[in-house]
């Protein structure tokens, strides 16, 4: 097979998958670095690098972090039993994509507008996204794949992702179910001994206190503040 | 005086079932009623309109349907920058939109409009070509399109009344693809097709098509509950300050992917990008939009002089079918491009596309509203294969 997605870095102006011919698989196959193949063909290799490459990780999105559909909550316990018998899995967040500032918490979550931090400070080297909106995965995964050498895999309900190394779409929990099946055959066969354990808690970031929030917080942004009813806000422009 | 609005019952369908398994019954009826029937049945949620004066009637129609119940929510913005920024609010929230304009009004709609594809909005565009000022005037020509070409959207254009029905229904379901999501503008010439009346085979409008589904979107629609503080401070698109400039870059690679993706759509639903007659011929017309009529006019009075003469009719303008037409003219030595427009910017594309861009003839091009008598081609025909045309207009 000839490898037309592999991991990067790709460089500075990495060219995207799609505009090297790379087009998304029917429903019912994987694509594995930029090729058709089954569904249990992407899913082995992607087993193996979860298995071998160090400090695998699933970044879970939006979409299976809260529950947008029926699935979801199903899909959910899937993944975290997938996590489960991934040896020494880590799972963090992409809770929102709205950039971060001052600065990420790169323990606590990713961020699709600069993913390479949280994947070169946690020295990631194979990962899993599943649940992004496929807008903010397609430009993450590209980053990814322009800086760093992480092993990229997707996870997708929808169409799946060209630029990704392995892709799975129309994702179920059964699909879900299956792949960790893999993993554990795959592991076996790599003698790798393991007991299934959850990934450790995020580190989650401190909790808000918006009780002391002023106008002046919002900075450029505060003649923007909607009042609430009878408010009258003064120490505005 | 209010006017409740009649609730109406339609049976729902998918696209496939509309558009190729449907009953259709035959109608006389303009390309602005054509277009306005095709959004009838598309189950749009909010169309907003500045119908620039004079367009075509395709906005004041859809304002007809809306009052009927076919529509959600209508309304008249106070111009067309207003209309399209509109437009990408709604589509925020999660919504199927309709809008068309022409011309000048695109053009001063045309700040917000190539915002769209960055914003990612599934928006149906209709373009009712005319003549872009100065001089004033309201005749059609398509230089307008011209400008909508490098903005990301996916554009058709449709030959006539049939295609303009047809290309408005797809362009709901093309756009919505997840792996698409971009607006889809559906361009036919003002006047010779928006006001002329033809032949056109439309399904029942008792069918509509299934709901805009908000949830299956690459986007998460807009956080509802503190408008408009919360979206203006957790602006995705335009906090540049905070962002990479590889983020600003994979996002403008990933608009025209997902343009790029839109062609397996376009081939689903409407059969591919182009359409070749005479697929063996050494001469081709390659035309689009309301030349193509015309392109086919002189291909059948070639036929009938026993002359060689292939069509090549461009429906997808963006994605460009450059794969298509260049195996399409393989064997080609000439290939006349028709226009309406003085740039010629088919005849661009088409150099453009293939390996041999010197057979390409730019012309003949018609624009300030001028016709395009079938003639002017049967000329470029005749000096293409090396004959004489006493051209008489």
């Amino acid at each position: 097979m000839t490898k037309r997605v592999t991991q990067g870095p790709a460089g500075y102006m990495p060219q995207s998958a799609p505009s090297m011919g790379v087009e998304l698989a029917p429903k019912g196959q994987g694509l594995l670095y930029g090729n058709v193949v089954t569904e249990e063909e992407a899913m082995r290799d992607a087993a193996i690098a979860l298995l071998t490459l160090a400090n695998p990780t699933i970044f879970p999105g939006p979409q299976i972090l809260w529950d947008w559909r029926d699935d979801v909550a199903e899909k959910a316990a899937a993944l975290l039993e997938l996590a489960s018998e991934i040896p020494n899995c880590k799972i963090i967040p992409m809770p929102d994509y709205r950039p971060k500032y001052p600065k990420i918490d790169v323990k606590a979550e990713i961020n699709p507008n600069h993913p390479n931090l949280t994947i070169l400070d946690n020295k990631i080297k194979a990962c899993i996204f599943i649940g992004v909106h496929c807008h903010y995965a397609n430009l993450t995964l590209r980053m990814i794949r322009a800086g760093t050498d992480c092993y990229t895999i997707a996870l997708c309900a929808y169409m799946g992702h060209e630029e990704a190394m392995a892709s799975i779409n129309d994702l179920h929990a059964s699909d879900l179910r299956r792949f960790k099946e893999i993993v554990i055959e795959e592991r076996k066969k790599l003698g790798i001994e393991w007991t299934p354990t959850e990934p450790p808690r995020n580190p989650s970031l401190p909790k808000e206190d918006n009780s002391t929030l002023s106008p002046v917080d919002y900075g450029e942004y505060r003649s923007l503040i909607m009042t609430k009813k009878g408010e009258h806000v003064t120490d505005v422009e | 005086m209010s006017y409740e609005r009649p609730k109406l019952v339609k049976t729902l369908v998918d696209i496939n079932y509309m558009l190729k398994e449907a009953p259709r019954k035959q109608h006389f009826i303009t390309g602005a009623q054509a277009m306005a029937e095709a959004v009838k049945r598309a189950n749009v949620d909010m169309a907003i309109a500045y119908p620039i004066t004079p367009q075509s009637e395709v906005m004041h129609l859809v304002g007809d349907i809306f009052h009927q119940g076919h529509i959600k929510e209508y309304y008249r913005a106070e111009e067309e920058l207003g209309t399209m920024s509109a437009i990408a609010g709604a589509s925020r929230a999660g919504v199927r939109l309709f809008t068309a304009t022409s011309g000048p009004g695109l053009l001063r709609g045309l700040e917000a409009i190539v915002s769209w594809s960055g914003h990612r909005v599934p928006a149906v565009l209709g373009i009712l070509t005319r003549v872009v000022n100065a001089p004033l005037s309201i005749q059609p020509d398509n230089i307008e399109m011209a400008y909508m070409m490098h903005c990301g959207a996916v554009m058709l254009h449709a030959e006539n009344q049939q295609d303009v029905f047809d290309m408005t229904l797809a362009a709901f379901a093309i756009a919505e693809k997840v792996d698409v999501y971009i607006p889809v503008a559906v361009a036919t010439e003002g006047f010779f097709v928006t006001h002329a009346k033809g032949y056109v085979q439309m399904t029942s409008d008792e069918l509509a098509l299934t709901p805009f589904d908000s949830v299956a979107s690459p986007v998460p629609a807009m956080d509802n509950e503190t408008p408009p503080a919360r979206i203006q401070r957790d602006a995705p698109v335009q906090k540049s300050n905070f962002m990479s400039y590889l983020i600003h870059a994979v996002w403008q690679q990933e608009i025209w992917d997902s343009n790029k993706r839109a062609m397996k759509y376009v081939y689903e639903y409407l059969g591919g990008p182009i359409e070749v007659l005479n697929p063996e011929s050494e001469v081709f017309v390659v035309a689009s939009g309301c030349a193509a009529a015309q392109a086919r006019e002189a291909h059948r009075a070639s036929q009938e002089l026993g002359l060689s003469v292939g069509l090549i009719k461009v429906r997808a303008i963006r994605p460009f079918p450059v794969d298509e037409i260049c195996a399409a003219a393989k064997n080609a030595k000439k290939l006349i491009v028709p226009e309406h427009n003085i740039i010629g910017w088919l005849a661009q594309e088409v150099k453009a596309a293939i390996p041999n861009g010197g057979i390409v003839v730019g012309g003949p091009r018609v624009y300030g509203g001028m016709t395009l008598p079938v003639e002017l081609i049967m000329k470029e025909i005749h000096t293409a294969l090396g004959l004489e045309f006493n051209l008489k207009l």
